[in-house]
């Protein structure tokens, strides 16, 4: 039998391969995305200085609608074909799935921080008056955060009517803290007025609970009938 | 049983009368706010209750997963239901009691936050069980209801950090209350905490019914294909 490392893998370099054939996902992100940062510049036309106090909100803001993009293509993929359903005959552990699944949106959503923030640099003018070095493990841990939730959310919402709705009602609440947190990080590093420290110890405290409470639950979401 | 449930409805219109009698006429008039301060004997034993429910909820929740009965579901159910309303009490009467007051109907304090987000995500519960349909409901709900739960320090310590407005809480808080004051909010907070109970329970005993109702249209429409349910 295949360990379940092994099946997660497997999924993960699936899913890779799907994404990098289709580019489905990342492109449907990054034009949101972009559509936001568009948006957003119109209505506030910040300055320098206002800009560092509202970009951390709207960076996140951004990401968030983005990742609920690719959150929503996650599960519908195995739908077709029954897949989910050979998935659950299957001896495979639920949560060797899971960690796929999250692990794959993990590096969709990084890739598209990647290429979003210089943009945000350039649009904002954008520049940290703080330890420029923490707005990384601030972007981990807050992706983590999110990504975490939203597959878990987005499983749970696959199984309502009009899921695609479900997914945010589900997350949003939830993640409030989470969101929060790295507001409130990445507007204190780009400031420079404060120390984003108690935010980081929230974000690691939040994605240790949360992903081991997904981990728990994650089979009875998974063979709910 | 069934003798019970008349005689706690009873009891609990002869506490909620007794109750306010003592909100609005035994405890004396607040100093500096005057009588809006009454909304506190309101505001407050709500803001509890709904405490108390969302944590019954969250306990059911547990129970069911581990457990799988319909009992602790519809529990589950009728207490995010309840909670939501008393909630929803809490959430109107503060911007009522603040106007005057602060001189604003909201401000992103602490508790005023923290409280929202707690009916938001319980709001997100409701949601969940009106969308999804048929046996799955009660463990994707519990299993969500479990994750709100556990959101709540979270919510509670990240709000932490924007600066206080709100009053401090009266109980433990070293603030002086007037005796009476506080025997009208107790008071008022038993009787809240009764009428709960008894909306919780008639709302288990229709729920209940509704789903042995739904049961027995499903037999029905099993065993003779062409009748339609009764």
């Amino acid at each position: 039998m295949t360990p379940p490392t092994g099946i997660t893998r497997v999924t993960l370099l699936k899913d890779l391969r799907l994404e990098w054939r289709s580019k489905d996902a990342i492109n449907s992100m990054l034009f949101f995305s972009l559509l936001v940062v568009v948006v957003f510049s119109f209505s506030f036309d910040p300055s320098a200085e206002e800009s560092r106090q509202i970009a951390g909100g709207l960076i996140w803001v951004a990401f968030l609608f983005a990742a609920v993009v690719a959150l929503n293509q996650t599960w519908a993929r195995e739908i077709r074909n029954q897949v989910l359903d050979a998935y659950r005959v299957s001896p495979a552990p639920a949560n060797a799935l899971f960690l796929a699944k999250t692990l794959g949106n993990f590096i969709f959503v990084s890739v598209l921080e990647a290429l979003m923030t210089p943009l945000f640099i350039m649009f904002y003018r954008l520049r940290a008056l703080g330890p420029a070095w923490q707005l990384i493990p601030v972007t981990a841990l807050g992706t983590w955060a999110l990504v975490v939730n939203g597959t878990f959310f987005a499983a749970m919402s696959l199984r309502t009517r009009s899921r695609e709705i479900m997914l945010p009602l589900l997350l949003f609440p939830i993640s409030i803290p989470a969101l929060l947190a790295m507001v409130q990080a990445t507007t204190a590093i780009l400031s420079g007025e404060n120390s984003a420290r108690f935010w980081i110890v929230l974000l690691v405290t939040y994605d240790l609970v949360f992903t081991t409470m997904c981990l728990l639950l994650f089979e009875t979401v998974l063979n709910a009938e | 049983m069934k003798k019970a449930f008349p005689i706690l409805g009873v009891l609990t219109a002869i506490l909620l009368s007794y109750a306010l009698y003592q909100a609005l006429v035994v405890a004396p008039t607040e100093q500096t706010m005057g009588n809006v301060q009454r909304i506190f004997y309101y505001h407050v034993p709500s803001a509890w209750t709904a405490f108390i429910l969302f944590f019954v909820n969250f306990g059911a929740s547990i129970v069911y997963l581990m457990t799988r009965k319909t009992a602790a579901d519809i529990v589950a159910l009728v207490t995010a239901e309840v909670g939501v309303v008393f909630c929803t009490v809490v959430l109107v009467t503060g911007p009522i009691w603040a106007r005057p007051v602060w001189g604003i109907w909201w401000t992103w304090d602490m508790r005023l936050t923290s409280t929202l987000v707690l009916w938001l995500i319980y709001v997100s519960y409701l949601f969940l069980r009106r969308f999804s349909s048929g046996g799955q409901t009660p463990s994707l709900a519990a299993a969500l209801a479990v994750l709100g739960a556990l959101c709540v320090p979270f919510v509670y310590f990240s709000i932490w950090f924007f600066r206080t407005q709100h009053p401090q809480p009266v109980m433990g808080g070293g603030g002086s209350i007037d005796p009476r004051m506080l025997h009208a909010l107790l008071i008022n907070w038993l009787a809240f905490s009764c009428f709960a109970f008894l909306v919780c329970w008639s709302r288990y005993r229709l729920e209940r019914l509704q789903r042995d109702v739904d049961q027995a249209h499903a037999l029905q429409s099993l065993l003779d294909p062409r009748g339609s349910p009764r």
